[in-house]
């Protein structure tokens, strides 16, 4: 039990790495503010344009989303890093993780705001075209406001799991929380900064974890 | 252009079709209608279900595209142009008959929204002018419910004031009673009946013959895709011409 306890709880190596920590949490939080919204304004965008029901645009909307979602992420962010450098494109690893996130993600997105807008009644496009309401101003007025209200639920849930996601920085040396508390590891000689950083996700997370668990509650019970 | 078309606006049909035909693939569910409505005129469509009354008056506000023929609203002449459909909708009203109103909006909001997003008329203005008509179609206590929370009844009214507040020139009603309980047909067919009093011209598709008689200068009559009878409520009623209507309307009147 000692043992245990000076290995993954040891309080010397804790307040010896408190700093790195923080600063590793500070970046995973800004990759998040970063990617989040970036992400869905992506998703955003596929799910508009779907929604005008073109032929062709929908087909390359359906493949972009399906390449997307039968691609890990990590991949696709060694392949941004590693190889868009041999196209002449160098990315900082910064710049790299956000656009790994943000592309992955504005293929969930797109999927579930695109689920979201085909459950809207039919009804409800020809009551605002009959009242004069352009294809844009349509979508921006009557369907999104309800595609989004229908999709609430697997939209927290996957920004939650975004959010998980930064950790793929970690890869390439951005040194966000997972990535620090490796390094206070190798500083300590200690695990305990691994379970710090695996805490500290847990109670930042656990709460957003529990509202997208009521959602999905609710959602089931209305249905 | 504008000049000449103002001139002749107030003698000029509200609406006319001239040899408008559509397709559904192989299938013709308009087969060259002419139609035409006078300013203030008031016409009943009526027919068996599939006879392409929906898809005729949808046509008149392009919620549908025909493929043949000239359709004239207002003095536009109804083209794949942006401008043509939108001068169209802005003049003609639609009542659906699933009422069709956003249930992410209050009554109130339901009745502002076009008002202010396409007319850009101010919040004030907007909400004076939907609480009048709430009144008029008798739900002003309802303004700040949701659709969800009235009667089928109350619905299709908010749905018509909702309509009326754009202010259109004419409306159109596709079936405004077929998806509402006996009860509330009434209170629905009131407030159409009053509308009607006041001028507004209407084209409504509708199997309430008696609400038919008294609203109407004349009742129109379709069967596969053709307009096969047109007459004046009485002669339409006592001595209609073409067997197909003389079926219909037995089977209508002695349910
Ligand atoms: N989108 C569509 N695609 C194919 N057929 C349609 C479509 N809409 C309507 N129809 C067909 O066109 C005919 C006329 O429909 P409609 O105008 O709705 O008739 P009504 O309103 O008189 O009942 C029907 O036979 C219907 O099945
Ligand atoms: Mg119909």
């Amino acid at each position: 039990m000692d043992i245990f306890l000076e290995n993954f709880f040891n309080i010397d190596s804790l307040i010896q790495i408190y700093p790195l920590l923080v600063q590793g949490l500070e970046l995973t939080l800004l990759l998040a503010i970063v990617t989040l919204p970036l992400a869905v304004l992506c998703g955003l965008l596929i799910a508009i344009l779907y929604s005008f029901h073109i032929r062709w645009l929908n087909i390359l909307l359906l493949i972009y989303v399906d390449v997307l979602r039968s691609f890990p992420v990590i991949v696709l962010l060694v392949l941004i890093f590693y190889g868009l450098p041999f196209l002449g494109l160098k990315l900082g690893s910064f710049a790299a993780v956000v656009m790994a996130i943000t592309v992955n993600n504005s293929g969930y997105y797109g999927e579930i705001l695109r689920a979201g807008v085909e459950s809207v009644p039919k009804g409800q496009r020809e009551a605002a075209h009959a009242l004069g309401f352009g294809p844009i101003r349509t979508v921006v007025y009557i369907i999104l406001p309800q595609a989004i209200r229908n999709v609430l639920a697997p939209l927290a849930s996957n920004s939650l799991e975004l959010v998980k996601t930064t950790s793929i920085a970690a890869l390439v040396a951005l040194p966000e929380l997972l990535r620090s508390a490796r390094v206070a590891q190798e500083q300590t000689y200690n695990p305990t900064p691994l379970t710090a950083a695996a805490l500290i996700f847990f109670v930042l997370l656990w709460p957003f974890a529990r509202w997208v668990a009521k959602l999905e509650r609710r959602t089931m019970i209305v249905r | 252009m504008t000049t000449s078309t103002l001139a002749a606006a107030d003698t000029a049909p509200m609406i006319r079709l001239r040899g408008v035909s559509k397709w559904y693939g192989d299938f013709q569910v308009l087969k060259k209608i002419d139609f035409e409505v006078a300013r203030g005129e008031r016409v009943v469509i009526c027919g068996p279900s599939g006879s392409g009354k929906s898809t005729l008056i949808r046509c008149i506000n392009r919620l549908e595209d025909h493929r043949d023929g000239e359709i004239l609203v207002n003095g536009v002449t109804l083209d794949h142009s942006m401008r043509s459909v939108a001068a169209v909708r802005q003049d003609v009203g639609m009542v659906f008959q699933q009422f069709n109103l956003f249930p992410h909006l209050t009554v109130l909001q339901n009745l502002m929204i076009a008002p202010m997003k396409i007319k850009g008329v101010s919040k004030d203005e907007a909400e004076a002018t939907a609480r009048e008509y709430l009144l008029r179609v008798r739900i002003g206590e309802q303004a700040h419910k949701y659709p969800g929370e009235l009667s089928g009844g109350q619905q299709q009214r908010v749905a018509i004031a909702r309509a009326l507040c754009m202010k259109p020139t004419a409306m159109l009603f596709d079936e405004p009673t077929s998806a509402l309980d006996p009860e509330m047909i009434k209170e629905v067919l009131d407030v159409i009946v009053e509308l009607a009093g006041q001028g507004m011209t209407m084209v409504c598709v509708t199997h309430e013959m008696a609400f038919a008689r008294t609203v109407a200068d004349r009742i129109l009559f379709m069967d596969k895709g053709e307009i096969v009878e047109e007459a004046p409520p009485e002669a339409f009623f006592t001595n209609p011409r073409n067997e197909r209507t003389k079926a219909f309307l037995g089977q209508i009147l002695h349910r």
